[in-house]
């Protein structure tokens, strides 16, 4: 059942891409992006990782698309023919995957209990949250209070992002200048 | 947009329920899926669909640019001062054990509590200044 599940996503997952790759309308596009985050997020979901589910969903499918719709609004919605041939951007894609297709040969069977990943510190975590923090879900735990340094930094790397894209992007955009704008508008019509 | 009369009682009647479920999820981190980082992305979604809905405008009378843009640094410090206050407690930065020495268990909780609230801040902030400053800036 489980794996019929898999089959299912991962072939929409397939279209889905093959249909993003095809489509000339950006909007169209966008909301397959979409799709394609809340197929992912199942897909996750199978895989036993709601937490990253969780966070495909709300991110990808969520922030993403309107983002990307809010930046549709300031440019065309139909894309631009390409000025080069798509050889170069084919090879690349097509020897990255089948890297990443022959790295998975060497990886241990999935779900196997005795490989290096669920033995020495994956197992310690799940031994020693409970007594160390009385938190049970270890994700949490591991994410908040043993690799709090990590998470530290994740934070400061959303803080960057966010700091960068409001000097590029923020021009003394306010609500008086707004609704200045909006009564411009007013006393124009 | 604004006459579409279905679409605004429907946001209207989402909205409560996506903020109290973002209160839920950064909340329940401890023992479901989720903390601040889902939160608070879900909170700035929330407060997205309102102004998709209702134009920026009435958004940012809800929450104003310069709140957001204290918020994005606020959050971060929330997080590192939960650090700094353990090292002034005699322990490593980030080491929770300081916060109560007697029972670790329960400073570990303060701390992944804490720490998660710094998260939540830095993040819906950052969520909503991207689309204030997209939004903003029309055609």
């Amino acid at each position: 059942m489980e794996s019929l599940i898999n089959m299912v996503l991962l072939s929409l997952l397939a279209v889905v891409t093959i249909g993003v790759v095809r489509l000339r309308n950006l909007f169209a596009v966008i909301i397959l992006g979409g799709i394609y985050s809340f197929l992912m997020a199942s897909v996750l979901i199978v895989l036993d990782a709601v937490d990253v589910a969780m966070t495909e969903a709300s991110v990808g499918a969520g922030i993403s698309t309107v983002l990307m719709l809010t930046v549709l609004y300031m440019t065309r919605v139909e894309e631009a023919k390409p000025v080069h041939t798509p050889m170069l951007p084919i090879f690349v894609a097509g020897g990255t995957g089948a890297v990443l297709v022959y790295g998975t040969w060497g990886l241990p069977a999935f779900g196997l209990a005795d490989t290096p990943i669920n033995t020495h510190v994956g197992m310690a975590y799940m031994d020693l949250s409970i007594p160390d923090t009385g938190i049970p879900n270890v994700v949490t735990s591991v994410l908040a209070s043993y690799r709090g340094f990590d998470t530290f930094g994740e934070t400061t790397v959303v803080f960057t992002a966010g700091i960068g894209v409001l000097l590029l992007l923020r021009r003394g955009v306010s609500l008086a200048r707004l609704r200045r704008k909006q009564q411009e508008e007013e006393s124009k019509s | 947009m604004k006459l579409d009369v279905v679409l605004r009682v429907v946001t209207k009647l989402m909205l409560p329920f996506m903020l109290v479920f973002a209160v839920y999820v950064q909340f329940h981190g401890d023992y479901g899926p989720g903390g601040g980082f889902q939160a608070g992305v879900i909170a700035a979604a929330a407060l997205i669909l309102y102004a998709l809905m209702f134009g920026l405008t009435s958004a940012m009378r809800v929450v104003p640019t310069w709140l957001v843009e204290k918020m994005i640094p606020v959050g971060v410090m929330i997080y590192g001062g939960t650090g700094v206050v353990s090292m002034f407690l005699h322990e490593n930065f980030l080491n929770y054990d300081a916060l109560d020495h007697h029972h670790t268990v329960h400073a570990q909780e303060w701390g992944v509590f804490l720490v998660e609230v710094g998260v939540f801040v830095t993040v819906s902030s950052t969520m909503i200044a991207i689309f204030y400053a997209f939004g903003g800036r029309g055609r």
